[in-house]
């Protein structure tokens, strides 16, 4: 009877349990649902093609045009910029912290990057707005320092915590062997280390990469404030530039609950979510890569 | 011990276990009675302590193991007719490291009692002093019960594993080779503790200690590379083993 | 000669890689200088306890502290039961099979999912479908959903580093799966849980994309009394101030911007604090 009892008890137990373990599924597909169920609508009035390929975003126009080539190109631009500053910066402070440091310092300055990422975005995208744009202004002698140019800094400096430490993990886990050997055939500490990277510890730095770019192409609301936001293809990094996640954060508010104005800004979502699932999906398989090898 | 009534305790049938594809055990019959210290010797890797930790279903939590054949306790089969819980109560195991929680004395041996729904203080007190005394532990913890667990000697820490399952009121007793990290000392008080428990439980002792066979089994098997070799009276064993092979073991010619 | 040219391309090299860190910290050492030298000017009990006024001119920002606390207090209420029911599926209960692996796959891109699309999905699931309205439940539910992959991830952690000998000895003194799970396991895991919870936490009380449209109030000098009402939140606040609103003070602005970072910060030191002391005391 007892033992009855405790049997009821377990069954139940594992079954909630196991229902909680596939929320994360449940919610994934969810997310997709509703941005297809809301964003979709859109299509009754502009064909997929002519919404991702028109250089057009006038959504309050009369007619609206929903072309979001200017937006993607401005996600692109800021992404391109924050790429290029931060992916040898973060390496080369990774291998620093992992190569050189004495551990002390390693302490100190991985606790440096850990509150990094802990500021929050908005408070980033403040202080961007605050020093960096009127910096950006006076040394080009332009009209406005927010431009494509900050947003891909201040951006670049936000991905730093998410490439340091994956890339540095990945450079710890090499092992002591292949260094060993390297250094026993004589070679000298730097030409190790760049071996190393270029080959051991290559799928978790290109991880690291992706997973960095992918918080860039993410965010918000720090892109918002020191962009400029303006819906205009680019020509240089020195114009303004508004992203695919700003134009939501930004337009969502002024938008018709169910409108076509809604609904684009839902199929903006739509291809936010693609491009970061798809990005994620890829680095995960590296991160798996990288620890069958260590 | 010829007085002894020889009650089957476990019963096994045609036992065959594998990991994965690798088999572990092969085509073991064997019978243990009540109330003996049953010892099994073999070099490594012959499924002594497979076969120990199927007695009691351990088997079951490694991934890839199978099982096939018949383990009758009380001529009850465990694997089709018994509920794992309440046979790992009746068949307690003490490992050959000893495997204290991060808990105190007290709470390590009422660990047990408190999973089989006891909650009474005092119950417990019993319990667990009753438990310490019969381990021969109790005069040397008494006064430090609610002190960490991890504080006592390795082999004060062996002798708590054993008071623990002897807090849940086993009726077998299975001991993977329970002295191989203990001094000498230590093991002869683990030892002595055996032959007293020999009298209320059932015993069933792995180890690489031929000696230490010879000192305290009742019966011994040999098992060599899965396969029981020879079974039989301790004394026999030791002294006119029927097969080679347990001969060559015995007196150390390999192994 | 060649040899002194090696020892120069190690000594350059060296010196790269330690200014590519600096670049990397340097910069959050001035932000934190910057905002506290500006923003101290502003704080003052007043600041932190008064309602805003004037349009928020003046006045405090404790509608928005408050509703910053409700939001993050809403959303560990529901993410850390479901995280941690979670983690405890896929280390104690899940084989390793296809399920499983779809399962972390998820996890992994929950922790991908820019914060406007949840703030578009809390918009279209909890606002509209639920018709919870712009509201605190729908607010919290939405960043109860985003941190959930932090907490999984820290539980997991935390569950795995319980030693494996810690379940067999339960299990073998004849405990149930679950007892073992909640007596010999979970107690050991929980410091690893706290901390990626407060972790958890400073990533909820930061973020405004997934807010922005499910719960966030622009200006709203009083305090809800539901949890259907819309809040103030800080980081939204710090927004509208820094961007929507001309003629804001200077030093109100870096103000909020200290509040809301103190707040972060101190979440997160308070985590690492919980999670040294644990590994001080840590016998296994």
């Amino acid at each position: 009877m007892k033992v009855q009892k405790r049997k009821i008890k377990e069954y139940l137990i594992e079954k909630t349990i196991f229902l909680s373990g596939i929320t994360s599924i449940v919610i994934v597909v969810l997310i997709f649902i509703f941005l297809l169920k809301e964003g979709l609508t859109v299509f009754s009035s502009i064909s997929p093609a002519q919404f991702l390929t028109g250089k057009n975003w006038y959504p309050i126009s009369n007619p609206p045009q929903y072309g979001i080539l200017p937006l993607i190109m401005g996600s692109v631009a800021v992404t391109l910029g924050a790429a290029i500053l931060s992916i040898p910066v973060g390496i080369g402070s990774a291998l620093y912290i992992a190569e050189i440091a004495p551990k002390k310092t390693r302490e100190i300055l991985k606790a440096g990057i850990e509150l990094l990422a802990a500021i929050p975005s908005v408070v980033i995208g403040f202080i961007g707005m605050m020093t960096l744009g009127p910096l950006i202004k006076n040394i080009f002698h332009l009209s406005t320092g927010l431009t494509a140019l900050s947003g891909s800094i201040t951006l670049a400096f936000m991905a730093m915590p998410t490439i340091v430490s994956i890339a540095e993990d990945a450079i710890t886990a090499v092992p002591k062997q292949y260094r060993e050997a390297a250094l026993s055939m004589g070679a000298t500490r730097w030409q190790t280390t760049r071996r190393i990277v270029s080959h051991a510890a290559r799928p978790g730095i290109i991880a690291a990469l992706m997973l960095g770019i992918g918080r860039v192409i993410g965010e918000t609301m720090a892109v918002m404030m020191v962009t400029g936001n303006a819906a205009l293809i680019p020509h240089t990094i020195l114009q303004p530039v508004r992203t695919l996640t700003a134009t939501i954060a930004a337009e969502m508010g002024e938008t018709v609950q169910g409108g076509s104005h809604y609904a684009a800004l839902f199929a903006i979502g739509i291809v936010l979510f693609v491009i970061t699932f798809a990005i994620n999906g890829i680095a995960d398989i590296y991160l798996h890569k990288n620890r069958h090898k260590a | 011990m010829e007085t002894k009534s020889q009650t089957i305790k476990f019963n096994i049938q045609q036992l065959n276990t594998w990991y994965g594809n690798v088999q572990s055990i092969k085509d073991l019959t064997i019978q243990v009675y009540a109330n003996e210290i049953f010892t099994i010797i073999g070099p490594a890797n012959s499924g002594k302590s497979t076969f120990l930790n199927s007695l009691n279903r351990l088997n079951d939590l490694t991934p890839g193991f199978k099982l096939d054949g018949t383990i009758l306790l009380d001529n009850v089969d465990i694997y089709k007719h018994h509920d794992v819980e309440s046979l790992r109560k009746r068949v307690g195991i003490v490992f050959a490291l000893p495997t204290p929680l991060p808990l105190s004395i007290f709470d390590n041996i009422a660990y047990g009692p408190r999973m089989h729904g006891i909650t009474n203080k005092s119950t417990l007190m019993g319990i667990v002093e009753k438990s310490l005394i019969e381990s021969y532990l109790w005069d040397e913890v008494k006064d430090r019960l609610h002190t960490s667990a991890f504080n006592l000697s390795g082999g004060q820490q062996q002798r708590l594993c054993i008071s623990r399952i002897l807090a849940v009121n086993p009726e077998v007793i299975l001991f993977d080779e329970p002295t191989s990290g203990l001094d000498p000392i230590s093991t002869a008080k683990v030892e002595e503790a055996m032959l007293i428990f020999k009298k209320k439980y059932t015993i069933i002792l792995v180890t690489n200690n031929v000696a230490q066979a010879s000192r305290v089994g009742d019966r011994t098997a040999f098992f060599l590379m899965g396969k029981l070799i020879e079974v039989g009276d301790t004394k026999k064993i030791f002294t006119a083993p029927h097969e080679k092979q347990t001969e060559d073991y015995i007196t150390g010619k390999f192994g | 000669m060649n040899l002194k040219n090696v020892k120069t391309q190690e000594k350059i090299a060296s010196a790269l890689l330690f200014g590519c860190t600096v670049l990397v910290v340097l910069p959050v050492v001035i932000i934190l200088a910057i905002i506290l030298y500006k923003g101290i000017a502003a704080i003052n009990w007043e600041f932190l306890t008064a309602m805003p006024k004037k349009g928020m001119t003046q006045g405090g920002i404790f509608p928005a502290i408050l509703g910053t606390l409700y939001l993050v207090a809403g959303a560990v209420l529901f993410a850390l039961p479901l995280g941690v029911l979670t983690a405890i599926y896929l280390v104690e209960y899940a084989k390793n099979n296809y399920l499983s692996r779809i399962i972390k796959l998820a996890i992994v891109n929950l922790a991908g999912v820019p914060s406007v699309v949840y703030g578009l999905f809390g918009l279209g699931i909890f606002v509209i479908f639920f018709q919870f309205g712009v509201s605190i439940l729908a607010g919290a539910l939405t960043l109860g959903i985003m941190i959930l992959p932090v907490i999984i991830t820290a539980s997991r952690e935390a569950l795995e580093s319980v030693p494996q000998s810690f379940r067999i000895v339960s299990l073998s003194l004849g405990a149930s799966k679950w007892q073992t799970i909640r007596h010999s396991v979970l107690p050991h895991a929980l410091p690893g849980i706290l901390t990626g919870t407060i972790l958890g936490i400073g990533r909820a009380a930061g973020e405004t994309a997934p807010i922005l449209f499910t719960v966030a109030a622009f200006y709203l000098p009083h305090l809800p009394t539901s949890i259907f009402d819309q809040v103030m939140a800080l980081p939204y606040h710090l927004y509208v101030i820094s961007t929507q609103v001309p003629g804001i003070p200077e030093s109100t602005r870096y103000g909020t911007a200290l509040v809301l970072l103190s707040l972060v910060l101190m979440l997160n030191l308070f985590a690492i604090i919980v999670r040294s002391k644990f590994r001080k005391k840590k016998k296994w």
